[in-house]
């Protein structure tokens, strides 16, 4: 480990949503993650901080958090790119309620993920032969530009749309309903249509572009939920039923 | 709180103001340039058909695109939901309704020279 050099100044949320922010001193490394600071704080400082990580790497989409305000995925954030005059403030997940410290209850956002039509329903069975795709084909291309994405709920952290309107399904709920619609293999396609539309869907986006903006796998949400008004309206003159 | 309807009446409503807008423009610009006064204006509208569609048509789109427009920010502002919304949304349509109605009404009827 390199030298320990000088000290952070970490606030970090403590307790539910009616808690406040604790602050720390940290030993500042020239290499070093949020997600290590946040670990150090439990380890060395506090052991009942409560916190959510699991693969480190920027995979599992576990370790969210707000960091200066924004939302981000802290295991892939070094600290040196958000430290401000050597203080760093470190929440749990805006629109999503805390259940403790900087752990927040993941249920809302992927209850919404199925709401939307997110849930995969097979084409065909595996008695059946295998259908060719070409990948270069739109709908393919439309289809993979979304399947990248952890589920880490940054994008839904960053909706300004989903703080006014809980209803609103957000972003990734949003983008996998797209990914599903462009899939030749989803057997349910017009239904996600129908998914997006209600009072929750897709018609609330304002276009404000926070989701594409702070998505750490550079995926884009807004075009993918513009994609979805866009054949929304399609349908809607071509069944009028 | 914008569902596919509503979200279609705002688009469809827009699609109809956009060119009654630059018509309207277009007219303002040809009396003011032409020098008319308000009394010739007057005289020419109304009594038609034609300006009355024009301006009535406006009234009509402009009435429902600004009541779901202002539904939004209200919902997303105040967090009203349900049937107070829903009295909000047609409140607002229904006044932006009779206020365009009574000065289509002063505009365009009766008074043809």
């Amino acid at each position: 480990m390199p030298e320990e050099a000088e000290k952070l100044e970490v606030s970090v949320w403590r307790g539910g949503a009616d808690g406040a922010y604790e602050t720390f001193q940290v030993p500042a490394y020239e290499n070093q993650t949020i997600l290590d600071v946040v670990s150090w704080i439990q380890q060395y400082a506090d052991p009942t901080l409560t916190y959510r990580f699991a693969c480190r790497v920027g995979m599992c989409g576990s370790c969210a958090m707000m960091v200066n305000g924004r939302p981000r995925w802290t295991c892939r954030t070094h600290i040196r790119t958000v430290v401000q005059d050597g203080a760093v403030q470190v929440g749990p997940l805006r629109n999503l309620p805390v259940i403790k410290d900087l752990a927040a209850d993941m249920d809302p956002f992927f209850d919404k993920w199925v709401a939307a039509g997110g849930v995969h329903s097979p084409s065909a069975t595996r008695h059946d032969p295998m259908e060719a795709i070409d990948p270069q084909e739109t709908d393919r291309a439309e289809a993979s530009a979304g399947i990248e994405c952890i589920n880490c709920s940054v994008c839904y952290a960053a909706c300004d749309t989903v703080a006014g309107n809980p209803d609103y399904l957000g972003p990734a709920a949003l983008q996998r309903a797209w990914t599903l619609y462009n899939d030749a293999k989803h057997d349910d396609r017009v239904n996600i249509l129908d998914a997006v539309s209600g009072n929750g869907g897709c018609h609330n986006c304002h276009s404000m572009g926070s989701c594409t903006v702070y998505c750490p796998n550079e995926l884009d949400p807004m075009s993918a939920i513009a994609g979805l008004k866009r054949e929304t309206t399609r349908n809607f003159f071509r069944k009028r039923r | 709180m914008m569902n596919l309807h509503l979200y279609m009446a705002q688009r469809i409503s827009a699609l109809v103001m956009a060119p009654l807008t630059l018509g309207h423009i277009a007219v303002m610009i040809y009396a003011v340039q032409g020098g008319l006064s308000a009394e010739e204006i007057l005289g020419r509208t109304q009594g038609s058909v034609f300006w009355f569609l024009f301006y009535g048509s406006f009234v009509v789109a402009v009435s429902v695109h600004a009541a779901i427009g202002l539904r939004v920010i209200v919902h997303e502002h105040t967090g009203l939901r349900g049937a107070g919304l829903a009295a909000f949304t047609w409140g607002t349509g229904g006044l932006l309704l009779l206020m365009g109605a009574r000065a289509v009404h002063a505009v365009t009827a009766g008074g043809a020279s």
